[in-house]
C-alpha cells in the first residue's frame, strides 16, 4: 500500500516535471514567437485560401505533381476562379515566395524536416545568384 | 523457442560475434552507399546490374532448392528425408531474406521500395518476382515453425501443414522460373532471351542447393553431433549428381546454339564470356575456372567409388556450389550486358564496398541459419 | 472562406476536367507542324544524315538538350548521363550496308529516346515510373521511380541513365525552369513534352541550325515528318526486336 503512494507520487512529480513547458507556457500566458515570414509582395492571394495553404500544401503540391507529370495537365484553376500554371518553382517560387524566407524559415520553425523536393526542383533566387 | 539459440558453446558464440562484426562491416559500408549514391559500386551506365542481382538470382536457386529435400520426404515418404527437410526449409528462410536485402541494396532509391506495393504493375515481371518470393518466405515460415513447435510438444505436425507443404513445392518451382523471367523477357539482351534460361535456374539452382546442404550436414555433424545419417548424404549427392548434370548440359546447348547460329549478338556475347571478343579478355578466366570446377566436380561425382569418399564429396559439392556461384551469381548477370546494344564493351569489377555490403548480406544469412538451426538441433535433442 | 481539403479538391478536380480538355486541344494546334486532325498525335523525329554536321565538329543539338535539362557534366565517363549523344553508323546499325556513301556514314549520329510504339521499359517497370502516354511520349516520373534500373536492361537502344550520385554538383549552369534530378533515378530524354506542353519545339529541333532534326505527328498526314518519310529511305534502330520506333534516320 505504502508503495502505491510512493509510485503514484512519482508518477505525478514526474509527468508534472515532463509536461513542465506546457503548462507553465499556459498559465504565464506567453507564447512563442511566431516565425517571421517574408509574404509575397506583389500577390494578395494565393492558390488557395491560406488556412488551407498551412495546413494541406503538401497534398496539393502532391496533386499538381501528378497533374503536371502523370496526367499532362499543366493549368491550375483555383477555388476562386484564376488559373495558374502548375510549376512549384515558377509558380510557386517564381512568382511570390522566397525558399528561404518562407518554405525554409516555416520549416524550420516547426521542426518538420525539409522535404525532398528540392533535391531536384530549384529555388530560382538561389539559380539567380549562381548565374551573377 | 528463439531463446534456445541465444545460449551456446563458446565456439558457437565466437561464430556468432564473427558473423555480427561482418554484419556490421557492411551495414556501414551500406551507409556510406546511401549517402553517396550507387557510384561507390562498380557498376556503371552499360553494366547496370552487378554482384547484387547477380547474388539475388543464386539465392533465389538456393531457396527454391528445398523442394529438393521437401518432395523426397513429403510425397515420397522417404524417411531418410526425416532429418533434412527442416534443414532445406530454414536455408529457404534465410535466403530468401538475403535475396530481399540484394534487391534493397542494389535500389538507388531505397526508401521508396513501398512504391512496388502502392503502384503494383502487374505487367512487370519484378512484381510478380515480389509475389512468388514473399509468399515463398510465408510458406516456408510458417512449415517450418509449426513442424517445430509441434515438436517441442512431442505433438505430431498439424494435420494442416500437409496441405501448405504441398503449395510450397510448386511455389518453389515458380520463385525461379518466375527470377528467369525477369531476363528472358528481354529482347534487348541476347544472352539472357532465351526459352531455355528457366530450366537451367532450376537445374543450376537443384545442384548449387543441395550441394550446401550437403556441406551443412556435414558441419552439423562435427559441431552439434547431429546427424541425419549417411543414407541421406548419398541420396542428396545423387541429386547433386543429376542436377549437375542437367545444368552443364543446358550450358552446353545455349554455347551450341548461340555460337552454331552464327547472330552477331548472342555470338558476341558467349564469345566474351568464354573467349576474346574485339581482343579483350572479358569474363573468359572467371568462366574457365567455373567451368573447370564444374567439370573436376562432376568427374568425382560420376565414379560412385569417389563419391561415396567423405572428402571428395566435400570437395564435389563445395566446387558445384563455388562454380555455380561464380557462374549465376555474377557472370551470367554482367555478361547480358556485354556487349551493350551499341557495341560496347565495359569492364565490371565490383569494388570493395560492393563486396563489404554483400559479405554483411551473406552473414547475416549465416548468421539467421545458425541461430535457426541452433534451435531445430537443441529441440531435436530434447525430444530424443 | 472556410474550405475543408476535401471540398477543395473536389473542386479543383472538377475544373481540372475542364482544363484538361481545352489544353489538350490547344496542344495539338499549337505543336503539331500543321493542324488540320483533333486527334491525340503521335510524336516522332526524323534526323536527317545530309544536314547534320557532325563532322565539322557541331554538337548544337546536344547541347540545347543539356542546357534546357540540366543534363550533369559527369567526369567518369561509366557513371555518364546522356539524353542526346552520338554514336558512330556502324555501332548504330552494324546490320546495315557497309557500302553506302561514307560520306553520309563515316561522321557520328545523333542518339536519343527512341519513344518506342511498344516500349520494352515501361513493361517491366515494377512502380509505374515509366510509361508511354497517348501521345506516344515515354515519360519517367522521378518521383517515383525506385532506381531498381530494371528500364535499363530492357532499353535495347541504350537509351537511358541513372543517377550514380547527386547530379547537382556536376551541372553547370542550373536551369531554374527544369527540375534537376536526384541520386538513384533513372533518367533519359522526354521529347521535351515540357516544351511541346506550351506549344514549342523540342529543343534540340530548335538549337539545329540546319534544320537536320525533322519533329512531328505521325497521325497527321500533312505533317512535315509524313511528308519527308513518304519521299526519303529512313531506317529505324533494332526494327527486328517490334519496338516500333519513333526515330528515324533519312539517308
Amino acid at each position: 500500500m505504502r508503495e502505491r503512494v510512493l509510485i503514484g507520487t512519482g508518477l505525478a512529480l514526474f509527468l508534472a516535471l515532463f509536461t513542465y513547458p506546457v503548462w507553465w507556457a499556459a498559465a504565464s500566458g506567453t507564447r512563442a514567437a511566431a516565425p517571421q515570414l517574408q509574404l509575397p509582395q506583389h500577390a494578395s492571394a494565393c492558390v488557395a485560401p491560406a488556412s488551407f495553404m498551412r495546413a494541406s500544401h503538401m497534398q496539393l503540391l502532391s496533386s499538381w505533381r501528378n497533374d503536371a507529370v502523370r496526367r499532362g495537365v499543366h493549368k491550375f484553376r483555383s477555388p476562386d476562379g484564376r488559373v495558374y500554371d502548375v510549376s512549384l518553382s515558377g509558380t510557386c517560387l517564381g512568382q511570390c515566395h522566397s525558399k528561404a524566407e518562407f518554405c525554409d524559415r516555416c520549416h524550420a520553425y516547426s521542426g518538420v524536416s525539409t522535404p525532398s523536393c528540392w533535391q531536384c526542383h530549384n529555388d530560382p533566387q538561389l539559380a539567380a545568384r549562381s548565374i551573377q | 523457442m528463439i531463446e534456445k539459440a541465444l545460449t551456446g558453446s563458446k565456439r558457437y558464440w565466437y561464430w556468432v560475434s564473427l558473423l555480427l562484426v561482418c554484419v556490421a562491416t557492411g551495414a556501414v559500408m551500406y551507409m556510406r552507399q546511401l549517402s553517396y549514391g550507387l557510384g561507390v559500386t562498380g557498376m556503371s551506365r552499360e553494366v547496370s546490374w552487378g554482384l547484387y542481382i547477380g547474388q539475388f538470382t543464386f539465392f533465389v536457386g538456393v531457396a527454391a532448392s528445398a523442394v529438393m529435400v521437401v518432395i523426397p520426404y513429403y510425397l515420397h515418404n522417404a524417411k531418410q528425408f526425416a532429418r533434412v527437410a527442416i534443414i532445406g526449409e530454414l536455408l529457404a528462410v534465410s535466403s530468401i531474406i538475403m535475396c530481399m536485402l540484394f534487391i534493397l541494396v542494389d535500389l538507388g532509391q531505397p526508401e521508396r521500395v513501398l512504391n512496388v506495393l502502392l503502384f503494383p504493375a502487374p505487367h512487370s515481371v519484378m512484381f510478380w518476382d515480389m509475389v512468388s518470393l514473399s509468399g515463398y518466405l510465408l510458406l516456408n515460415a510458417v512449415i517450418a515453425y509449426n513442424t517445430l513447435n509441434a515438436e517441442q510438444r512431442g505433438l505430431p505436425s498439424p494435420s494442416w501443414l500437409k496441405p501448405v507443404v504441398y503449395l510450397s513445392i510448386p511455389w518453389a518451382i515458380s520463385i525461379h522460373t518466375v527470377t528467369a523471367f525477369l531476363y528472358s523477357g528481354l529482347a534487348a539482351r541476347p544472352l539472357w532471351m532465351t526459352a531455355v534460361m528457366a530450366p537451367r535456374f532450376l537445374a543450376s539452382a537443384f545442384a548449387a542447393g543441395p550441394a550446401l546442404l550437403i556441406l551443412l550436414i556435414v558441419i552439423l555433424q562435427k559441431s552439434a553431433g547431429y546427424d541425419p545419417g549417411e543414407e541421406v548424404i548419398g541420396k542428396l549427392a545423387t541429386i547433386v549428381t543429376y542436377a549437375a548434370s542437367v545444368s552443364t548440359f543446358l550450358v552446353l546447348v545455349e554455347i551450341f546454339t548461340g555460337l552454331y547460329s552464327g547472330m552477331p549478338h548472342d555470338r558476341e556475347a558467349l564469345t566474351y564470356q568464354y573467349g576474346t571478343l574485339h581482343g579483350l579478355w572479358g569474363m573468359t578466366a572467371w568462366m574457365w575456372f567455373s567451368s573447370l570446377l564444374m567439370i573436376g566436380a562432376l568427374f568425382v561425382l560420376y565414379i560412385p567409388s569417389l563419391r561415396k569418399s567423405r572428402v571428395a564429396l566435400i570437395t564435389a559439392c563445395g566446387a558445384v556450389f563455388v562454380s555455380l556461384w561464380m557462374e549465376k551469381g555474377l557472370a551470367l548477370i554482367v555478361g547480358g550486358f556485354q556487349p551493350s546494344p551499341v557495341g560496347v564493351l565495359t569492364a565490371y569489377r565490383p569494388t570493395c564496398t560492393e563486396w563489404a555490403i554483400a559479405l554483411g548480406i551473406w552473414s547475416l544469412g549465416a548468421l539467421m541459419l545458425t541461430m535457426f538451426l541452433k534451435v531445430t538441433v537443441t529441440i531435436r535433442a530434447a525430444v530424443q | 472562406m472556410k474550405l475543408t481539403r476535401k471540398e477543395f479538391l473536389l473542386t479543383a478536380a472538377a475544373t481540372l476536367a475542364g482544363i484538361a480538355g481545352t489544353k489538350t486541344l490547344s496542344t495539338v494546334k499549337a505543336a503539331a507542324d500543321d493542324s488540320t486532325g483533333a486527334s491525340t498525335p503521335r510524336w516522332a523525329m526524323a534526323i536527317d544524315f545530309q544536314k547534320c554536321r557532325w563532322d565539322q565538329g557541331c554538337n548544337q543539338c546536344v547541347q540545347s538538350c543539356n542546357e534546357a535539362h540540366n543534363i550533369p557534366d559527369v567526369p567518369q565517363k561509366s557513371h555518364e548521363v546522356k539524353w542526346i549523344w552520338k554514336e558512330q553508323y556502324k555501332s548504330v546499325f552494324p546490320q546495315q550496308s557497309q557500302w553506302i556513301d561514307p560520306a553520309l556514314t563515316s561522321h557520328p549520329l545523333m542518339l536519343l529516346c527512341n519513344h518506342c510504339g511498344t516500349p520494352p521499359c515501361t513493361r517491366v517497370c515494377p512502380t509505374g515510373a515509366t510509361w508511354k502516354r497517348d501521345d506516344g511520349i515515354v515519360m519517367m516520373d522521378w518521383h517515383r521511380c525506385i532506381g531498381c534500373r530494371y528500364c535499363m536492361a530492357a532499353c535495347p537502344y541504350d537509351s537511358r541513365s541513372f543517377d550514380f550520385a547527386d547530379p547537382r554538383p556536376d551541372i553547370v549552369n542550373i536551369n531554374p525552369a527544369f527540375p534537376t534530378r536526384t541520386k538513384g533515378v533513372v533518367e533519359k530524354c522526354n521529347f521535351c513534352e515540357e516544351r511541346l506542353g506550351k506549344g514549342q519545339r523540342p529543343a534540340c529541333v530548335e538549337g539545329c541550325r540546319e534544320h537536320a532534326l525533322i519533329f512531328g505527328d505521325l497521325n497527321d498526314p500533312a505533317s512535315q515528318i509524313r511528308s519527308v518519310l513518304r519521299s526519303r529511305y529512313a531506317m529505324q534502330r533494332n526494327q527486328e526486336l517490334g519496338t516500333g520506333p519513333a526515330v528515324f534516320y533519312l539517308l
